[in-house]
């Protein structure tokens, strides 16, 4: 065994690259439930969002638009559970869970002639000198495009929740719907909005996968990591820099996981990776012990159907 | 001189109701007008149309001379019209400043408008901290952020729906003062309440509602409650029979009781120590979120106690659930009428099964006895004079009184030797509240031990032996009915003993 083998640096490096997806799709989600529906479909969104955006990357050439065709994906697949628990108010639970399962199979169907392919390439930061500053220069200054978006969507998310008054009518609307309702806000119109928001950003979380983290074109590529990024948002008790921690966190688990199997630990591979989904739920359960502060922020109205006529 | 609110020929159906049926009033400058009505009488749909919820199908309202027509609140609000709510229109996970932000058009930003808040309601005497989260303020302090946020939008007319009914009396009286400033100042205020001693009190006029039509008008200091309850309801109106109250033995034993609430907005018991005996109706007064949820779950099973914190006919049964307190025979009706004490979806037949399959024996082996149940529910339908048309029909159907009727004649059909219930004959109508209370002194005449939790304190006075006040999660002492006060028992709800109480 060969610990040096490890470098600290680009241990750092790929675990940033390795969060990115489920740090989006998470954010997404963040805002989803702020606004008190839980949209348990972020996977088959994900995955939606990583062959359309495939599609449109390797048919345009251009990685910009790669992305913006997984967004467009995420978002309209997510109008399906638009239309069942807003207009046709059938239960969230159920209905995020058949959007998980469509989302896997019309992905299925539409990567059918994709696979093998190689995407065009994304472009990384690059400024003389700064990138190439020891330890420093490839930590912050030389990812992809995507993982700065990442982190600015973050800051975003938490400044449009905290500070505007559209955040403040987004977090009441999840908080207590019947008020909101009474004070004259738009209920419906404020969540299909949140909605399209977390499956653009969950489908950009997944053309990250197919186009810069794996990157090529396989069935079920997400693997698990729309549940992943569910998790994250009550790891995160609803707040956007705590699910990028706990994001991090997922991430760099994984990463030294397959790192210590590359150097040949003497635990059994299997174990290793169930590590970041073991200490994901451990980490979980621990900041969530404390009942009265997790249910301090968690959105009040959550997974409840609201109609105008009560 | 114009009014500055005219209501002409307003109609609104529902599917199968006519919420308000040609109803024409007008509300004057500087005025404190009433809407009286029982429930369903249509004054929540009148309202809902003057703040913009609700289309009016017919009929036109007029705001200072001009047409109104609001469409929707925030129209109301620009053209100076705001509303109290009755169950508070608040989100309790967010500061007081946040939640009047919401309330309001075009509000500040955050320091400008905590500023603004500070000064408002200080010069109504209604303080406020704007950074405090809402959910940690009692009942009186939230009414007072929703009357802040009103009071913002400098208003020509607030509608006050009910809005006394989660306050101590002395909190009433803060409340009055504010309104009275108010009219001073020429702002109308349209004031909906059950309380009729209150309208006598602050209103200048009343507007009678029955079935969606205005059956009369009057000024309310010149009636009195009994007469304009009867106009309300259309019939001479009789109080409960109450024997005398001759106490058995102590049926429960509640000792030292402490109980952390789950909820993190709720309150937790303290040292709650009583005793129930057989034929007593004890009545628990106090402000809502007082402890009274806390000690509803506690004693009916659904919240563990330590041992030796509750025994009933002698036995421990702090650690039991509520189904083998049922079989023993501790029966309780929680308040929440729909999702709590009766399942919404499920018939009237399988929620009589729900509490009543223990005593009433209506399963074998674990296989339900239909008929037998169906029985039962007929009998409880027949009984308490509950309106529906079949036991099959969905308990969410039922109006909220014919459903309380149901669910407290469930329980009182089952004989049970301690009856425990929360807010008896909250939302319901006059008539089937009178029905309700006199099967409770009834169930107390044969012989049973009743607990009476309720924020309507003439309705404990009527109906309890002895009375005790929940403030802040502890118990005040048990004390006769007789000859209890108003004021003391608001002083006991703002958590004063009345001995230590400066004379």
């Amino acid at each position: 065994m060969d610990f040096s083998a490890i470098s600290p640096v680009s241990l750092i490096v790929s675990l940033i690259a390795a969060s990115t997806p489920i740090l989006l799709a998470a954010i997404g989600e963040l805002v989803v439930e702020k606004s008190g529906v839980l949209n348990l479909g972020v996977e088959g969104m994900m995955i939606i969002g990583a062959i359309t955006g495939f599609i449109a990357a390797v048919s345009t050439g251009n990685p910009f638009l790669g992305f913006l065709g997984g967004a467009i994906g995420g978002a309209l697949v997510s109008i399906i559970f638009i239309v069942l628990t807003q207009y046709l108010m059938a239960n969230q639970v159920a209905s995020g869970l058949g959007l998980t399962m469509i989302g896997l199979g019309l992905a299925a169907l539409l990567g059918h002639s994709y696979a093998g392919i190689k995407p065009p390439s994304s472009p990384h930061l690059d400024i003389a000198g700064l990138s190439d500053l020891p330890v420093v220069g490839p930590i912050l200054f030389n990812h992809d495009f995507i993982i700065y978006f990442s982190i600015i969507l973050t800051a975003s998310v938490w400044y449009f929740l905290n500070r505007t008054k559209a955040g403040l009518i987004l977090r009441a609307v999840g908080e207590n719907h019947d008020a909101a309702h009474a004070l004259g806000y738009k209920v419906v119109r404020v969540r299909i909005y949140a909605i399209l928001f977390g499956g653009a950003c969950a489908g950009i979380g997944g053309a990250y996968l197919s186009l810069i983290r794996v990157p090529q074109w396989t069935e079920g590529m997400t693997a698990g990591a729309g549940w992943i990024a569910l998790a994250i948002v009550v790891f995160g008790s609803w707040k956007p820099w705590r699910v990028l921690i706990g994001a991090y966190l997922f991430g760099g688990v994984t990463i030294l996981q397959l790192n210590l199997q590359a150097v040949g630990v003497n635990i059994g591979a299997a174990y290793l990776s169930m590590t970041p989904y073991i200490i994901t739920i451990i980490v979980l359960v621990i900041m969530s012990s404390d009942k009265k502060r997790a249910s301090l922020n968690a959105p009040a109205a959550l997974g409840k159907l609201f109609h105008a006529s009560k | 001189m114009t009014p500055l609110l005219r209501i002409s020929g307003l109609t609104k159906a529902y599917p199968g109701v006519v919420a308000n049926d040609n109803v024409s009033f007008d509300i004057g400058i500087g005025e404190v007008h009433a809407l009286l009505g029982e429930n369903g009488a249509g004054k929540s749909t009148l309202v809902k149309a003057i703040y913009g919820l609700v289309h009016p199908d017919s009929g036109t309202m007029e705001l200072g001379g001009n047409a109104y027509d609001p469409g929707e609140p925030r129209n109301a609000r620009a053209s100076g019209v705001a509303m109290v709510f009755q169950h508070f229109s608040l989100f309790e996970a967010l500061t007081v400043g946040e939640n009047i932000a919401l309330g309001m058009e075009n509000a500040p930003e955050t320091t400008a408008l905590s500023e603004k808040i500070r000064t408002v309601s200080a010069n109504y005497g209604l303080t406020l901290d704007p950074d405090r989260l809402v959910g940690d303020l009692s009942a009186g302090e939230r009414q007072r952020v929703e009357i802040v946020r009103c009071l913002l939008q400098e208003p020509k007319l607030l509608v006050m729906d009910e809005p006394t009914s989660v306050l101590t009396p002395q909190e009433v009286d803060i409340l009055f003062e504010t309104l009275r400033k108010l009219k001073a100042e020429g702002t109308s205020i349209l004031y909906i309440s059950h309380k009729l001693e209150e309208i006598r009190t602050i209103c200048d006029h009343a507007t009678i509602l029955r079935l969606g039509k205005v059956v009369g008008t009057c000024i309310p200091s010149e009636e009195t409650p009994k007469s304009m309850a009867e106009m309300m309801v259309g019939t001479t109106l009789t109080a409960p029979k109450k024997g005398a109250f001759q106490p058995g033995p102590a049926l429960l034993e509640v000792h030292n009781l402490w109980l952390a609430s789950s909820d993190p907005f709720g309150t937790s018991l303290k040292e709650i120590t009583f005793n129930l005996h057989a034929g007593e109706v004890l009545g628990i007064g106090g402000v809502a979120g007082n402890g009274q949820d806390e000690l509803m779950l506690a004693l009916s099973g659904e919240e563990r106690t330590q041992n030796g914190t509750i025994q009933f006919k002698g036995e421990n049964i702090g650690h039991r659930g509520p189904n083998y307190r049922r079989t023993q025979g501790l029966l309780t009706a929680p308040e929440e009428r729909l999702g709590h004490a009766a399942a919404p979806d499920m018939s009237l037949t399988e929620n009589a099964l729900l509490t009543g399959f223990g005593r009433q024996k209506l399963t074998t082996n674990g296989f339900v006895k239909w008929n037998a149940t169906k029985n039962f529910a007929r009998a409880i339908v027949e009984k308490f004079d509950v309106r529906t048309p079949s036991v099959n029909n969905a308990a969410k159907s039922l109006s909220g009184g014919n459903l309380q009727k149901f669910v407290i004649g469930r329980e009182i059909m089952q004989n049970p030797e301690v009856f425990i219930v929360n807010q008896p004959t909250w939302g319901v109508d006059a008539a089937a509240a009178a029905d309700i209370r006199q099967a409770i002194l009834e169930l107390a005449h044969n012989g049973a031990a009743v607990l009476v939790i309720s924020q309507d304190l003439d309705e404990l006075m009527e109906i309890s032996d002895t009375f005790a006040v929940l403030s802040e999660g502890a118990m005040s002492k048990v004390r006769s009915a007789q000859g209890v006060t108003i004021e003391e028992i608001g002083l006991l709800m703002g958590g004063t003993e009345v001995s230590h109480a400066p004379a």
